[in-house]
């Protein structure tokens, strides 16, 4: 499977600067290292979902008994959360630091993904969350850094979308 | 049994825990009852009060945390019990009161009304301890051992659909938000001061 192995431990070692301590997920394919990685650390709760509305209400909960937590879901994922990301999330004022892989967009050979894809970008932006690209390995770090800095200074929902050219070894 | 009855039993026992409540009914005869700022009243995203708790448990090993829960917001969020069985935290307990009916918003009937066990449903998912609790006593009785156990327990009373006169609490949502997250503060110090 050509998910950059690479990329995926930028990431997590970023979300770990992030002093990260519990991490929701629901496995996807561009996802699965980065599942497997919060798996094997012992200082990482991970919590394996049904559905990605859960993770809001999981990351609501850590956050207010004052643990920084981050979710993991495919776009897909969040188009399902959008309920609570904004009944719970914008409604309470709640940080989300939302990692969500940028499944259906250029490069895509997966037709079922590419509705999803198309509706991303448009949605996350008629939503007014706060959105880093995330597509080269050089900006991982600061850019994760600073999308929780956000999250957590504005008390709102900021999104890092995962780029293919980032995830996809071809 | 009506709700109101069985939150003024338990009350004794929510008062000094951490709890988290849904929207509507619950929220309203809870506060009537007495507002602690270490209660949380979800006043949307239905079926996310236990996800909520789930979190706060996780996060807050050391605590007690009681999930106030009803039969329509649980049927919303279904796939909250499969995960709450999956890491089972010994620290929360998940109390349903299934009233068979949406009441807030009309009273329709929800599923349970023909026939949907909800506890049947946890124990199927793998909860570790699901009760079924339908008087004052079995239902206090549930909550003490629940909360000097160690188990994630469910418990899942019967109650009749009658609900409040007004939904009305005063206490605006950031201020129940922020009251509570400085309640949690204090009891995570407090904690730490006895260790």
């Amino acid at each position: 499977m050509p998910v950059s192995i690479t990329s995926s431990r930028l990431i997590y070692d970023a979300l770990k600067a992030c002093d990260i301590k519990i991490m929701s997920a629901l496995p996807e394919t561009w996802l699965v290292h980065l599942i497997r990685m919060a798996d094997e650390d012992p200082d990482m709760t991970l919590v394996r979902l049904a559905k990605e509305e859960e993770g809001i209400g999981i990351s609501a909960g850590a956050h207010l008994a004052g643990v920084n937590s981050a979710l993991l879901m495919q776009n897909h994922g969040f188009l399902a959360a959008i309920n609570p990301i904004v009944s719970l999330a914008f409604l309470y004022n709640i940080p989300l630091l939302m990692l969500i892989s940028y499944r259906g967009h250029f490069g895509e050979k997966d037709p079922w993904q590419t509705q999803g894809g198309a509706m991303t970008e448009p949605i996350l932006h008629a939503m007014n969350i706060p959105t880093w690209h995330l597509n080269s390995a050089a900006d991982i770090q600061r850019r994760i850094k600073d999308a929780q800095t956000l999250a957590l200074a504005s008390l709102h929902p900021v999104a890092a979308l995962l780029h293919r050219e980032l995830m996809w070894e071809d | 049994m009506l709700r109101f009855d069985a939150l003024q039993a338990i009350y004794p026992e929510l008062e000094h825990r951490i709890v988290v409540t849904i929207m509507g009914a619950v929220a309203a005869e809870l506060y009537t009852i007495g507002h602690r700022p270490n209660f949380f009243y979800l006043e949307h995203a239905m079926g996310l009060a236990s996800s909520m708790g789930l979190g706060i448990a996780l996060s807050m090993p050391q605590h007690k945390v009681i999930v106030l829960d009803g039969d329509g917001s649980l049927l919303m969020n279904l796939g909250t019990l499969s995960t709450m069985a999956r890491y089972k935290p010994g620290n929360l307990v998940h109390i349903v009161f299934d009233n068979e009916s949406l009441l807030s918003v009309g009273g329709f009937p929800t599923a349970t009304a023909t026939g949907t066990d909800l506890a049947g449903i946890a124990r199927a998912s793998g909860a570790p301890s699901v009760m079924e609790a339908d008087t004052l006593e079995s239902l206090t009785r549930g909550v003490r051992e629940a909360l000097v156990g160690d188990t994630l327990t469910t418990i899942v009373s019967k109650v009749e659909a009658i609900g409040p006169k007004t939904f009305h609490m005063d206490l605006p949502l950031l201020e129940n938000r922020f009251q509570f997250k400085r309640a949690l503060e204090a009891m995570k110090q407090q904690n730490t001061e006895h260790l």
